[in-house]
């Protein structure tokens, strides 16, 4: 095949992934008037916000006072001030107005006895800057990305929106100018290939979690959008930060939301005991994740696991009152069930910190604009949601905020594209000639392969190698020969071979090209992390401990940095952290206590 | 280590290269330690045969992607529990939809159905500032209809929808009808009711309820119609 052979279909706009932030941005294009493509790999309301269960954050205060600086005070606190406070401003201000939208959308919140939508207390959310835990949690039960994805795809089917479902996009196209022209897509169907030639490309392919052994993730993401940006050489930023959703269902992976701590439910230890009492005196199990998910190791790894292999701990609502849990937690009851085979009712259930989130992404301002590593946007490029590091997440996510991102950020991420595409600001440039040499390459390389690796078994064992070398705590040697594993593995990656050579819904195809974006989001994460010599937020190593000095193991005086890594020689730059909101006073550093 | 092998007959069939499709015998090793649910032995059936073609997503009966006909009965295959299955499996794509490939259908209609019912919120009247407000009470009624995770299980075992899937609505499409019949915060009613007065797409209905039987989220198509139905009954008197 050559550039020739490709058709090339003409659109004012692509959005690339149909999950929560796609179909927030999708919403404003569409209603905008903008010939837009939404490209998804599965049917929008199959992609994993549908997963998200507890919560999405607004200071909405419908149940007691609650204030968006507040919101924003806890996001920059559970960043452990990585996070960028314009962007983090901008997202906690615009919280109430995209929640009150989706409610508007059709979105069935769970309500207050006086009709409003009901919010319950999450970790790390607390009342007049860090005193005690607020409600600020919106909840639909606890289904909440079910709920709020399915509202958001009804919107799009009135809105008309043109959606190319199950169509994998393999690459970007940029030209020399560094401009971004859209990207090739797969039909999965049919087995073609297709240009989608754009003014703007929006990148919404959501995170990568697939790169760990043990992930709450769906297969489905492998980090699509960041193998993309790094093969047309974008940089990602902040790859290291990686969320370990504490209360994972054991064995299964399967998650259970923080709202049941939020509902009042406790963590046990083998002793019985109410351990994080003695981590975090004051929010307690509704401290910060990465704090939970580390309290849980040491608790384990200090032999007070439960169960035979004393792996696990317990996570108890047996004290819960059976109408709450039937009325607000109705689909943790079946997963419990369903995956651990207890009824959470009459037994508390086995849980494990387990990956889930990625802080980390392809670099934007909060606009949704791609930036490059001086702050200039990348001309035609934007990005929203998990994919994207704006960076509201900074080194730890605070439960719920994370749909928030999906809201709010798909929201400007589409405005801005209306905006510059008004403008003249983009515009339709020529294809470059070859444009799609890349992706044709990659494609005739696996239906030529021969004597070449197992796809299944280098994934596993690239999950394997992050698992064990890059999981809740991070250890020097380790770290390091990680790195080299991940090189080797790189290599293997290079060479897969399939024997499903169909041209019809070629599922060995999609996984061993989803395993060229798995392997740049591992190797990012590896080397980034290796290079980072400090603990912060969710990155915490043995070399870097908790000392007067630096506190918690964080180096401010050499770190208080974002990473950029870049693919071309998997070399490593660092961009200051923004540290000025848009109209509130800096919150300075501070050492992070729960 | 409690290993054992289990034995499958799986519907293959690939355009590309079959005539015709078939029934094919597979075996695998399966640890039951590990290994739970139907989705976690079709994994390690496509290791060894990746050839061997189906959708899955979230692996936790969320996603609606992985629904199938196992043992003659629609389901998900992430929450089948392996043990219950009585073997040789037997593995077939949902029935009454065009096959595209071995496990994979062609769902085209099943959604068309869907978007005809108008499947979102109508509601023209002056945004408040604030969130519309809703009774807890009145909330309620969306219980049992919001959950659909449109997987298809419930239609595609309906007689009703595979002798006219273009033109009776089918049961996941009704449900979500009357999910926004039922939204106080919905504006069209009346519009929704008259859409659905019509031997077809409605009252093709016979109250089978064989969706009821396969729903994976226990959902009640047939209680959602009937619904429906007492509505038009009510405001013809």
């Amino acid at each position: 095949m050559s550039n020739s052979s490709i058709s090339v279909r003409k659109f004012d706009a692509v959005i690339v992934g149909a999950g929560g932030s796609g179909l927030r941005a999708a919403i404003q294009l569409s209603e905008g008037g903008l010939k837009t493509a939404v490209l998804s790999k599965v049917f929008p309301t199959r992609s994993h916000t549908v997963a998200a269960q507890g919560g999405v954050s607004a200071s909405l205060g419908n149940s007691e006072e609650d204030h968006w600086h507040w919101h924003m005070y806890d996001t920059v606190k559970g960043s452990d001030w990585l996070g960028d406070q314009d962007a983090i401003e901008y997202m906690c201000r615009k919280a109430p107005e995209v929640v009150v939208e989706l409610e508007h959308f059709g979105m069935p919140f769970d309500r207050t006895d006086e009709g409003k939508i009901y919010q319950r207390p999450f970790g790390g959310h607390m009342s007049n800057f860090g005193e005690k835990p607020v409600r600020r949690a919106c909840a639909a039960a606890d289904r909440t990305g079910h709920a709020m994805l399915h509202a958001l795809y009804q919107r799009n089917v009135r809105a008309n929106t043109q959606f190319f479902v199950e169509w994998m996009a393999l690459d970007l196209i940029r030209d020399e100018s560094g401009q971004v022209l859209g990207v090739i897509a797969l039909e999965m169907e049919t087995g073609e290939v297709v240009a989608f030639h754009a003014k703007a490309t929006i990148f919404a392919t959501g995170g990568a979690g697939r790169i760990y052994y043990s992930s709450t993730n769906a297969f489905i993401n492998t980090g699509d959008g960041l193998g993309m940006a790094a093969r047309a050489g974008i940089a990602l930023e902040d790859m290291e930060f990686w969320q370990f959703h504490p209360t994972g269902v054991a064995g299964a992976g399967v998650l259970i939301t923080e709202g049941v701590r939020g509902e009042g439910g406790i963590l046990r230890n083998s002793d019985n005991e109410r351990f994080m009492e003695r981590y975090a005196p004051n929010a307690k199990d509704l401290a910060s994740r990465d704090v939970v998910s580390r309290a849980m190791v040491t608790e384990i790894n200090e032999g007070r696991g439960c169960g035979p292999n004393k792996d696990f701990v317990l996570l108890d609502i047996t004290h819960l009152d059976p109408a709450t849990i039937m009325k607000r937690l109705p689909g943790i009851r079946e997963i419990s069930i369903q995956f651990a085979g207890i009824d959470p009712i009459q037994a508390p259930i086995p849980v494990v910190p387990t990956c889930h989130y990625q802080m980390g992404g392809i670099p934007t301002n909060f606009k949704g604009q791609v930036v490059a590593a001086d702050g200039v946007p990348v001309k035609g490029f934007y990005a929203a949601g998990e994919v994207a590091c704006a960076s509201v997440h900074g080194a730890n996510r605070l439960g719920t905020n994370s749909l928030l991102d999906l809201l709010v950020f798909g929201k400007s991420s589409g405005d801005s594209v209306i905006e510059d595409v008004a403008s003249g600001e983009v515009m339709h440039q020529d294809l470059p000639a070859g444009f799609a040499d890349r992706t044709l390459a990659r494609l005739n390389r696996l239906n030529t392969q021969t004597g070449g690796s197992n796809v299944n078994e280098t994934r596993l064992e690239l999950q394997r190698t992050m698992q064990k070398h890059c999981g809740v705590f991070r250890f020097k040697d380790m770290l390091v020969e990680g790195v080299a594993k991940i090189v080797e593995i790189e290599k293997e990656v290079a060479r897969t071979e399939i024997k499903d050579k169909s041209q019809v819904w070629n599922t060995a195809r999609v996984e061993a090209l989803e395993l060229d974006n798995l392997i740049e989001v591992a190797k990012a994460t590896l080397v980034s992390a290796e290079a980072r010599k400090e603990s912060r937020g969710a990155h915490v190593r043995d070399d870097a401990p908790d000392t007067p000095e630096n506190p918690n193991g964080r180096d401010d005086a050499n770190w208080h940095k974002h990473t950029l890594w870049q693919r071309e020689g998997s070399s490593l730059s660092y961009k200051p952290v923004t540290m000025t909101p848009l109209t509130v006073e800096s919150i300075a550093l501070k050492t992070r206590s729960y | 280590m409690a290993t054992s092998t289990m034995e499958f007959k799986i519907y293959r069939y690939d355009p590309d290269r079959d005539e015709a499709p078939y029934m094919q015998d597979m075996s695998v090793q399966v640890d039951f330690e590990i290994d739970r649910k139907l989705l976690d032995v079709l994994t390690r059936l496509k290791a060894g045969d990746d050839t061997l073609s189906y959708r899955r997503s979230c692996r936790e009966g969320i996603c609606g992607s992985d629904a199938m006909n196992i043992n003659g009965k629609n389901g998900l295959a992430c929450l089948t529990d392996i043990r219950d299955l009585k073997q040789p499996v037997v593995l077939r794509p949902l029935p009454g939809l065009p096959v595209i490939r071995d496990l994979i259908v062609d769902m085209t209609q099943f959604f068309k159905q869907y978007h005809s019912v108008k499947p979102y919120l109508i509601n023209d009247s002056p945004r408040p500032e604030r969130e519309r407000l809703q009774s807890p009470e009145e909330r309620d009624e969306l219980n049992g209809l919001y959950e659909c995770i449109l997987c298809a299980c419930c239609s595609t075992s309906c007689p009703s929808f595979w002798w006219n899937p273009d033109k009776f609505v089918g049961p996941a499409g009704l449900l979500n009808a009357y999910r926004f019949i039922a939204d106080t915060r919905d504006e069209a009613t009346n519009e929704r009711l008259d859409d659905l007065e019509d031997p077809y797409r409605l009252f093709r209905c016979h109250s089978i309820m064989n969706c009821v039987d396969v729903c994976p989220k226990n959902l009640n198509p047939t209680r959602a119609i009937g619904k429906i139905k007492e509505m038009m009954v009510r405001r013809a008197i």
